[in-house]
C-alpha cells in the first residue's frame, strides 16, 4: 500500500495507530488525523461522485468549505449519519466510512454516462427535462435521480444519543482562534471580562499554527513558536473559558449566538457511550469578536475538478500539520503569493514542485526566496486544460494575453499527480452578515469586507481582510483596544517580519482557446454547476445573483457555496458587464455548517417532546382500559372499551347508560379561573355577552365570551360562591388563552377595576355525574345535603363534605341529563373517582369519555366551541341570541354585532341536519350543497359534529350552512366520493326540547 | 433573539415574553356612539412603521405583567421600555 505519509509532526501521535473502514475496505492512520489526512497518507483523492455528471471528485480543503468529501459515517439504523465532511471528522478506532455519491461504486457507476450527454444537462436542467410527462415522476425520473443523486441515508430509528443545551452569558465572546482571535481574547480576558474563545477544530492556532517558514518571524521566532507560546498564555487566564471542537451554527440579534461543541464524535464507538455527543451552546454575549479568517478560493478553468487537485494551502497543512504529502510531483497554480508558502514547504520536504502565475511578475520576497531555491516559475501563464480520470496525471498551460482576457502562443504539457490552486482568499464575513451587518466590496483583491454593525461586534484578522501577519497583528490590536475601550500595550513591541505581499491577479473565469460550450469550467463542484451554466442563465435572462443562484443551483448544496459564490458573482458581473459590488451577494444564512437534528432538538424528546397533563384520575382510566384523547397538553380518556369493543359500540353504550341510569365524566380539564375583588361583577359583565350583576350568591350561569371582532371566543359555566368571589370555567383547551385575555383587559383597558385572577385548574378535580340516577348517587356520597330541587336546584351550588374534605358541588349540566359536578381538592381526586364509582355500583353508574360527552350533547345541540365555531361564527350565527345582553351598554364584542357584515342575514348559520336515511352517519367536515347540477357548485356550508344517537336510534349532525336559520326542513345535498347523501335541515336540539331531564 | 427589559424583572430572554401588537390604542369608551368605520379603524387598522414604532408586550412566562415597547423596526433595537398607562419618552414622539 502506498504511504504518503512523509514525516513526523508534532500534531500527529504516530505510536497510535487507528484502524478505519472505508467502502469496505481498512487502512490504517494515526491519532491526530481526519478522515480526510488518513485516506491521503493511504493514497486516496477519489472520494465519490459529482451530483449531475457523476464525474469522478477527490478531497479539495482540509476544512468546513469542502464540497467533495461527503461521507455517510456507520451503518447502523439508528446511528448512521449521511453529509458528514471527512476533512473536519477526527479518526477513531473502528470507524466506517463510505463515499455517498457513488451508487453503485465510487470506481464505475451508472451515472457517470451523464458526463457524456452533460451537453443535455444545461442551467436549470431539472426544470426543463423532468418536466414531462407527468406519469414519468413516479416511476422514473424520481426513483433514478433519487438513485443517483447521492444525498445520503437517514437513519431509520430514533437516534440513541444524547444531545444537550445549555446557556451561557459572557462579556465577551470570540470566534475564532487564530492569531487575531487568541490576540482579542487575551486581551479582553485580561482586562477582566468574563470572555469565552471558541474555535471548530481540536486545537488552537488557526493556520499559524502549523506555519513553518523562516522567513515570516515574529520577535524572531517561527511565527507558530510565538502562537504556541501565547496559547500558552491565555490558558493561564482565569476569567477566559476555551471551547474548542466548537463552531458557532447562527448569531442572531442582541448579540445571542448558538454553537455546536461536539463532545465524542472524535471517540471509538465504546467510549461514546451514555456521554453527551454534541452540545448546543445558547450564548449571550455583552460583545462578540469575529476572527473566523478566510478560506482559500478555487480557480476556474477546464477540467479543474479532476482529484487531486486542491487548494494549495491544503496541500500545506497536509503536509506541515499531518505530515502527508498530496502527492509527488505538485503543480501549484496561482494568482497570489500565498502558493509559494506551499511550494517552499513541500520543497524543503522534498517534494518536486513548480509554479504557474498567472501574474506577469512579481517580486515579493517570499518570490525571491523560491526562486532562489530553483523551484521553477511559469509567470504569465494559465492552466487550460488537466488529464486523467480518476486522478490528475497531466495538464496543459498556455501564456496569457496582455489584458488576460485571452491565451497566446503553445500549450504546454506538463505532467504532475496534484495540483494545488489559490485564487487568493475569501474573507468569512458569514457570521458578520447573520448578525445584520453590511458588506462593503474592495476593489483590490476583490472581496467583500464588514461594514456596518446593527450589533456590538467587531471583525478582525482576515475575515476582515487584513491577509498579512503585520496587518493582522498591528490592527487586530488597535481595533480590539477601541472596541472594549481598554489600553493594552502586551503587542507594542512585538517585531513581526512577513516576506509574503497582497499583490494578486484576479480573473473569475479564465480563457481558454476552446469553445465555453465545450469546456467544463466547475465553480460549484458539490451542486456541480460550471460557467457555462452561469452564462446560460445570464443569457436566458436571469439578472439577479439570487435567481442564477437558484436557476443553476450554485451554492445551494450542503456547503452553501462556501468555495463558489464569490466566481459566480464575478462571472455574472463580468458578463453582464457590471461592477462587482453593486450586484450585492446572496444571503448567508444560518446555520453556518449544518447542525444535526439531535442537536437542535437537545433532551426535548420523546416523553419531554411537549409537557403532558394527567387529571389526578388519570390512573383509574389506565386502569380501567380508557382510549386517550389529547384535548390541548392534557391527556383525556376517550371512551372505555369492554371486551374488545370497537370505539362506536363503547360509545352508543356510554351513552345509553348516561341516559338510562348514570354516567361519570373526568371533567378536571376544564379550566377554572378563580375571580375576586369588589369589581368581580362588573368585571364578568364586561366580559361576558349575559348580565351577571343579579345573579344571586350560590347560583351558576351559562356565558359565552367574544372576541372584540364579535366572534364566540370561549364558553363555560360561572359560579357565584360569595358577594366578590366567583369561579369561571373555561373550555379545556382554551383555559390559557380566556385567562391571558383577561389579564389583558384588566391590566390595560381596565386598571380600575378592583379584580384579581387565579388559575385554579390544577388546584381541583372534577367528577361530573349526570343521569336520571345520579341524585341517588350523590345522596349516597353526601347523606347530608339536602338535594330536593328546592334546596338544590339546577343552576345552583352547594359546599359540601366527603367525610370531612370540602367539597364544591354545581348542579349544571352538559348533557342535558339532571347532572352535578363535583369539585375536590385535586390530591384528593383520585380518592373521590373511587368513591363515587363505589356508589355508583347498585345504578350501574357508567365511566365515559369525550366522545361519548360529544354525543349526548350535541343531541341536545350544545355547541362546542372550536368544533362547531371557527371563529367566524357571532352568537346569532349560532342561534344563540338569548345570551346576548340587550340592556347592557358595553361588552367585549357587543360593537361588532351590529357591523354591516355581522347583521347580514346570509352568513353561515348554525343547523341540524337529519340523514334521509337514519342509519347514514355523516363525515364531519363534509361539504353541503343545494344543487349538484350547476357548475360550479355552490357550497353552502359544512358539518361541524355528526353522531349516531343510540337515545333516538338514528343519525344527528349540526352544521354551518348559509342562511341556515330559515331553510328548516329544507333538503339538502352532502355529495361523497362515491354518492350524494340527502338530508334535511332541522333544529339543533335533537333531544328533550322541553328541558324535563333536568329535572327528572 | 431580543433581550427584553421587563419593567418589573429586568432583562430576560425574547422567548419569555409574548408581543401584543401597536401600543397606545385605546378602547374606546362608548363603542356604541361609533359609527362602522371608525369601529373598523379601532378593531382593524395597525401601522406597520419602518422606524420607530411603539409596542405592548406580556412577559408572560415571568410576571404575566403588559408593559410598553418602544422598538426601531429597521434594526430590532428596543430603545426604552416602560409600564402600562405611562406616556411615551418624549423623545421618541
Ligand atoms: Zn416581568
Amino acid at each position: 500500500m502506498p504511504n504518503y505519509r512523509i514525516h513526523k509532526t508534532e500534531y500527529i501521535d504516530e505510536t497510535k495507530r487507528v484502524s478505519f473502514k472505508y467502502d469496505g475496505k481498512t487502512y490504517f492512520g494515526y491519532e491526530g488525523d481526519t478522515l480526510a489526512s488518513a485516506l491521503l497518507a493511504n493514497g486516496i483523492h477519489l472520494v465519490g461522485r459529482s451530483f449531475k455528471y457523476h464525474r469522478p471528485r477527490g478531497i479539495v480543503s482540509c476544512g468546513a468549505e469542502e464540497p467533495n468529501a461527503i461521507c455517510q459515517i456507520g451503518s447502523k439504523k439508528d446511528l448512521t449519519e449521511p453529509n458528514v465532511r471527512a476533512t473536519e471528522l477526527e479518526l477513531y478506532e473502528g470507524l466506517e466510512a463510505s463515499s455517498q455519491n457513488c451508487w453503485p461504486n465510487v470506481k464505475f457507476d451508472i451515472g457517470g454516462i451523464n458526463n457524456f450527454i452533460s451537453p443535455l444537462i444545461p442551467a436549470g436542467f431539472y426544470y426543463k427535462t423532468f418536466m414531462w410527462p407527468k406519469s414519468f415522476w413516479k416511476k422514473v425520473y424520481e426513483p433514478l435521480i433519487r438513485l443517483s443523486a447521492g444525498l445520503g441515508k437517514s437513519p431509520t430509528e430514533p437516534d440513541p444519543d444524547i444531545y444537550d443545551h445549555k446557556y451561557v452569558h459572557y462579556d465577551v465572546l470570540v470566534i475564532g482562534g487564530g492569531v487575531s482571535g487568541i490576540i482579542a481574547a487575551k486581551m479582553a480576558a485580561k482586562n477582566n471580562l468574563k470572555t469565552l474563545l471558541v474555535d471548530d477544530k481540536k486545537i488552537l492556532g488557526g493556520s499559524t499554527i502549523y506555519q513553518n517558514n523562516e522567513s515570516i518571524k515574529i520577535d524572531n521566532k517561527l511565527s507558530s513558536e510565538w502562537l504556541k507560546n501565547e496559547i500558552q498564555e491565555i490558558k493561564k487566564l482565569s476569567n477566559l473559558t476555551i471551547k474548542t471542537r466548537t463552531s458557532i451554527a447562527a448569531y442572531h440579534g442582541y448579540n445571542f449566538l448558538l454553537a455546536k461543541e461536539n463532545l465524542t464524535d472524535h471517540l471509538p464507538e465504546e467510549k461514546k457511550k451514555n456521554k453527551i455527543r454534541q452540545r448546543l451552546w445558547k450564548i449571550r454575549a455583552k460583545k462578540v469578536v469575529i476572527a473566523t479568517g478566510s478560506i482559500e478560493r478555487p480557480l476556474v478553468f477546464n477540467n479543474n475538478d479532476r482529484p487531486g487537485i486542491l487548494l494549495s494551502n491544503s496541500i500545506n497543512k497536509y503536509l506541515d500539520y499531518y505530515g502527508v504529502t498530496c502527492g509527488e510531483n505538485i503543480i501549484l497554480f496561482t494568482n497570489n503569493d500565498s502558493a509559494y508558502e506551499t511550494s517552499i514547504s513541500l520543497h524543503k520536504k522534498g517534494i518536486k514542485n513548480l509554479i504557474v502565475d498567472l501574474r506577469k511578475s512579481a517580486s515579493s520576497e517570499i518570490i525571491k526566496q523560491a526562486e532562489s531555491l530553483g523551484i521553477k516559475i511559469y509567470f504569465n501563464h494559465v492552466v487550460t486544460n488537466t488529464f486523467g480520470y480518476r486522478k490528475i496525471n497531466s495538464l496543459e498551460i498556455m501564456k496569457l494575453s496582455e489584458d488576460g482576457n485571452t491565451t497566446v502562443g503553445d500549450k504546454i504539457k506538463l505532467s504532475c499527480d496534484c495540483l494545488g490552486m489559490s485564487g487568493g482568499w475569501t474573507p468569512m464575513v458569514h457570521m458578520h452578515t447573520q448578525s445584520g451587518g453590511k458588506l462593503d466590496f474592495r476593489n483590490e483583491d476583490q472581496v467583500f469586507l464588514p461594514k456596518e454593525n446593527s450589533e456590538d461586534q467587531i471583525s478582525v484578522g482576515s475575515c476582515n481582510g487584513d491577509f498579512d501577519l503585520e496587518n493582522i497583528i498591528d490592527k487586530t490590536v488597535n481595533k480590539i483596544n477601541k472596541f472594549l475601550d481598554i489600553d493594552n500595550q502586551d503587542y507594542q513591541d512585538t517585531n513581526i517580519i512577513c516576506s509574503k505581499e497582497n499583490d494578486k491577479r484576479n480573473i473569475w473565469l479564465l480563457p481558454n482557446k476552446i469553445p465555453l460550450g465545450k469546456t467544463k469550467c466547475f465553480i460549484d463542484f458539490q451542486n456541480d454547476s460550471t460557467a457555462k451554466d452561469i452564462k446560460l442563465a445570464l443569457k436566458e435572462g436571469f439578472r439577479s445573483i439570487e435567481h442564477v443562484k437558484r436557476y443553476t443551483t450554485t451554492g445551494m448544496a450542503t456547503d452553501q457555496g462556501k468555495l463558489s459564490n464569490m466566481h459566480a458573482l464575478g462571472i455574472i458581473a463580468d458578463t453582464a458587464g457590471v461592477k462587482m459590488g453593486t450586484l450585492g451577494t446572496t444571503t448567508f444564512r444560518p446555520p453556518f455548517t449544518p447542525l444535526t437534528f439531535g442537536t437542535i432538538v437537545g433532551r426535548n424528546v420523546g416523553k419531554f417532546f411537549e409537557v403532558v397533563r394527567k387529571t389526578s384520575m388519570h390512573e383509574w382510566h389506565v386502569k380501567n382500559n380508557a382510549e386517550f384523547e389529547n384535548v390541548g397538553q392534557w391527556k383525556r380518556p376517550w371512551y372505555y372499551p369492554k371486551n374488545g369493543e370497537n370505539m362506536h359500540d363503547a360509545v352508543q353504550r356510554e351513552s345509553k347508560a348516561a341516559r338510562d341510569s348514570a354516567g361519570i365524566l373526568d371533567a378536571s380539564t376544564l379550566g377554572k379561573i378563580d375571580i375576586q375583588g369588589t369589581d368581580a361583577s362588573e368585571f364578568l359583565n364586561r366580559v361576558y355577552t349575559n348580565a351577571w350583576s343579579k345573579l344571586a350568591i350560590g347560583k351558576c350561569r351559562y356565558g359565552l365570551m367574544l372576541n372584540e371582532d364579535g366572534m364566540v371566543y370561549d364558553d363555560g359555566v360561572t359560579t357565584r360562591i360569595s358577594e366578590n368571589h366567583y369561579l369561571m370555567t373555561t373550555t379545556t383547551g382554551g383555559a390559557a388563552n380566556v385567562l391571558s385575555k383577561l389579564e389583558d383587559y384588566l391590566q390595560t383597558e381596565w386598571p380600575e377595576l378592583d379584580v384579581y385572577l387565579t388559575s385554579v385548574t390544577d388546584h381541583y378535580s372534577t367528577a361530573s355525574i349526570c343521569g336520571p340516577n345520579s341524585k341517588k348517587i350523590l345522596n349516597k356520597l353526601f347523606p347530608n345535603l339536602d338535594l330536593s330541587d328546592e334546596n338544590f336546584p339546577h343552576m345552583s351550588f352547594k359546599e359540601a363534605k366527603l367525610e370531612n374534605i370540602n367539597c364544591r358541588i354545581m348542579r349544571i349540566s352538559f348533557t342535558g341529563e339532571l347532572s352535578y359536578e363535583i369539585n375536590i381538592e385535586s390530591k384528593y381526586g383520585h380518592s373521590l373517582w373511587k368513591m363515587c364509582i363505589e356508589a355508583g355500583k347498585e345504578f350501574n353508574l357508567t365511566p365515559y369519555g369525550t366522545e361519548t360527552m360529544h354525543l349526548l350533547r350535541a343531541e341536545k345541540g350544545f355547541i362546542i366551541v372550536g368544533q362547531d365555531t371557527d371563529g367566524t361564527m357571532t352568537p346569532s350565527d349560532l342561534q344563540m341570541d338569548w345570551i346576548v345582553s340587550k340592556k347592557k351598554y358595553d361588552f367585549i364584542g357587543k360593537r361588532s354585532l351590529y357591523r354591516s357584515d355581522t347583521i347580514r342575514e346570509d352568513r353561515k348559520q348554525l343547523v341540524g341536519l337529519l340523514t334521509d336515511d337514519p342509519k347514514e352517519i355523516l363525515e364531519e367536515g363534509a361539504q353541503i350543497v343545494s344543487d349538484i347540477k350547476s357548475k360550479p357548485i355552490d357550497m353552502l356550508g359544512h358539518v361541524t359534529s355528526s353522531y349516531f344517537s343510540p337515545n333516538l336510534n338514528k343519525s344527528i349532525a349540526l352544521a354551518v350552512v348559509r342562511s341556515g336559520k330559515t331553510m328548516k326542513g329544507q333538503k339538502l345535498i352532502i355529495p361523497m366520493e362515491n354518492k350524494n347523501i340527502n338530508v334535511t335541515v332541522s333544529d339543533t336540539i335533537f333531544l328533550d326540547k322541553e328541558n324535563k331531564r333536568l329535572n327528572a | 433573539m431580543f433581550l427584553i427589559n421587563c419593567p418589573f424583572c429586568g432583562e430576560r430572554d425574547q422567548s419569555e415574553f409574548s408581543s401584543g401588537g401597536e401600543a397606545h390604542i385605546v378602547r374606546p369608551k362608548q363603542p356604541t356612539e361609533l359609527s362602522d368605520d371608525e369601529w373598523a379603524e379601532y378593531l382593524f387598522m395597525r401601522k406597520n412603521i419602518k422606524g420607530i414604532q411603539f409596542e405592548r408586550w406580556n412577559h408572560v412566562h415571568g410576571c404575566r405583567k403588559w408593559f410598553n415597547v418602544v422598538r426601531d423596526t429597521s434594526n430590532d433595537k428596543i430603545l426604552s421600555v416602560y409600564k402600562m398607562g405611562e406616556k411615551p419618552p418624549v423623545s421618541y414622539k
